[in-house]
């Protein structure tokens, strides 16, 4: 692969997914609409909302500090950094030596400090409450995605996260290991506390008293806030690609040619409408959790997630 | 959860079709820019301020949201914060302590916004009119682009006057 070629294909991956994220949250919408039998608005939706946020006026807290104005950047500048760092649809990509799975985990964990950091600065009650709730959850999902995706590491014998994908690829019994099934069901749960989907966050909310990632940006208005929500759909879709990628890679470009992109590419967006439905069901069916249940539910994931990784050792 | 599957295919969609008949309950007092309106109409974020309404309007207002009346399907949704809001839906006779409330909120919005007054109350402070504790009527508090009359008005009046407001409303 000619080095032109790789980072074209990095910039054409990070385009990809900026530009699908608003889409994929959108289907999510339309989906749990119909499944209330209501008409919904069109998947296109947070298209037209992004528009909306950057034509609109920022108003700001006269008590806001820089801080607050350099979060929505930080936010999606290491979200940014991140869809440049995951294989999206071709394995091996040009930064693949750039950064791990720690350093995906870190970047995502640093738009939500200063997130909550934000929170804070301006002031507002609700603020300090999501700030307070978001560190809680983060704490305990941040360990346990590191710790699932390692119980992959152990099998492949490396945190590189294009090095994880090609030994499933070339060893597709992996896939059927315990420590698969192990860490699928951990990272899967950490996914809907870090991307804030029922039962943990209520995405559809405006009930001041239970929001959580809602609370920390209840200050901002305008192109800020278009930068911090299609950030955070962003890590949703990212999100989705490493559980959709890393547990089933099957349908990855492995040689940069048109064909197999493009193949690549639609195998991509099906499994992510794939995820996408089965997050729209279960938050149909399941109610939100009390805040304080919330940890029991991360503790199971992070005990399924050391199972991962103690039975890719025992059984390694 | 069979069960729960098997009652969300049995009804379907519930979603009324909007009634578009004329009625005069929609007065519209400013003319929105037309590109205010191009920008907000396809997707629309409220934030409701009680201003001392009796909560019938607000009965109303919950309605928008519910499979019926499926306020979203315009790009129509409601908002936790002023901040993210594009348009204040206002109820009730101001009372003195809510002015102040009320005029931070409007201050709170980011430009470009839209102002709908729901309910008699709003316009002409109805039964509460010259009590000590009223301030006046929302038009006399922050600018006013629609007035929804009604006591309370129903789910279709409101939708009607917040689309009459954005020009979506079909003229006939």
């Amino acid at each position: 692969m000619t080095n032109m070629m790789s980072y074209g294909l990095e910039i054409g991956q990070m385009l990809l997914a900026l530009a699908l994220a608003p889409g994929l949250v959108g289907l999510v919408r339309w989906l749990k609409a119909r499944l209330q039998n209501r008409l919904g608005a069109p998947p296109w939706q947070p298209y037209l909302e992004l528009r909306k946020w950057l034509a609109k006026d920022v108003v700001m807290s006269t008590n806001a500090s820089w801080i607050f104005q350099a979060t929505p950047y930080i936010v999606f500048g290491s979200t940014v950094t991140v869809t440049l760092l995951v294989p999206l649809i071709a394995t091996p990509i040009a930064f693949d030596a750039v950064g791990d799975l720690l350093v995906v985990v870190y970047l995502l964990l640093l738009g939500t400090f200063f997130l909550a950091l934000a929170g804070l600065d301006a002031g507002t009650a609700f603020g300090g409450m999501g700030a307070s709730r978001e560190m809680t959850i983060a704490a305990i999902a941040e360990p346990t995605i590191a710790l699932s995706i390692s119980g992959l590491a152990i099998g492949s014998g490396s945190t590189n996260l294009g090095q994880i994908l090609t030994t499933t690829l070339t060893d597709p019994a992996a896939a059927i290991s315990p420590s698969h099934f192990l860490a699928f069901a951990a990272l899967f749960i950490v996914v809907l506390a870090e991307t804030g989907r029922l039962p943990i966050d209520n995405p559809a909310t405006h009930l001041e008293l239970t929001m959580i990632h809602e609370a920390m940006i209840l200050e901002y208005s305008g192109r800020y806030l278009a930068l911090i929500e299609w950030a955070s759909w962003t890590k949703f879709l990212l999100f989705l690609s490493l559980l959709a990628n890393l547990f089933v890679p099957w349908g990855m470009a492995t040689l940069v040619t048109l064909p197999t992109l493009a193949l690549a590419t639609a195998a991509w967006i099906g499994k992510l409408i794939l995820l996408a439905s089965a997050i729209a069901l279960l938050e149909t069916r399941v109610a939100k959790l009390r805040l304080f249940r919330v940890p029991e539910l991360l503790s199971l994931s992070f005990v399924l997630a050391l199972l991962a990784v103690t039975s890719s050792l025992v059984l390694k | 959860m069979p069960t729960l599957l098997q009652k969300i295919l049995r009804v379907g969609i519930a979603t009324e079709q909007l009634d578009l008949a004329e009625t005069d309950v929609v007065q519209v007092v400013r003319q929105v820019e037309a590109k205010t309106r191009r920008l907000l109409g396809r997707s629309l974020a409220i934030r409701e301020v009680d201003a001392g309404s009796c909560n019938g309007c607000e009965l109303e207002i919950t309605a928008l949201t519910n499979p019926l009346y499926d306020s979203e399907r315009f790009g129509i949704h409601f908002v936790a914060s002023p901040r993210h809001a594009d348009l204040l839906l206002v109820t009730g006779p101001v009372t003195r302590h809510m002015e102040v409330a009320l005029r931070k909120t409007y201050e709170a919005t980011p430009d470009p916004k839209l102002v709908v007054a729901v309910g008699d109350c709003a316009k002409t402070c109805g039964v509460f009119k010259g009590s000590y504790a009223i301030a006046g009527s929302v038009d006399r508090i922050v600018p006013v682009d629609v007035f929804v009359a009604g006591c309370p008005p129903e789910p279709t009046d409101l939708l009607r006057g917040i689309l009459t407001a954005l020009d979506r409303w079909p003229k006939s």
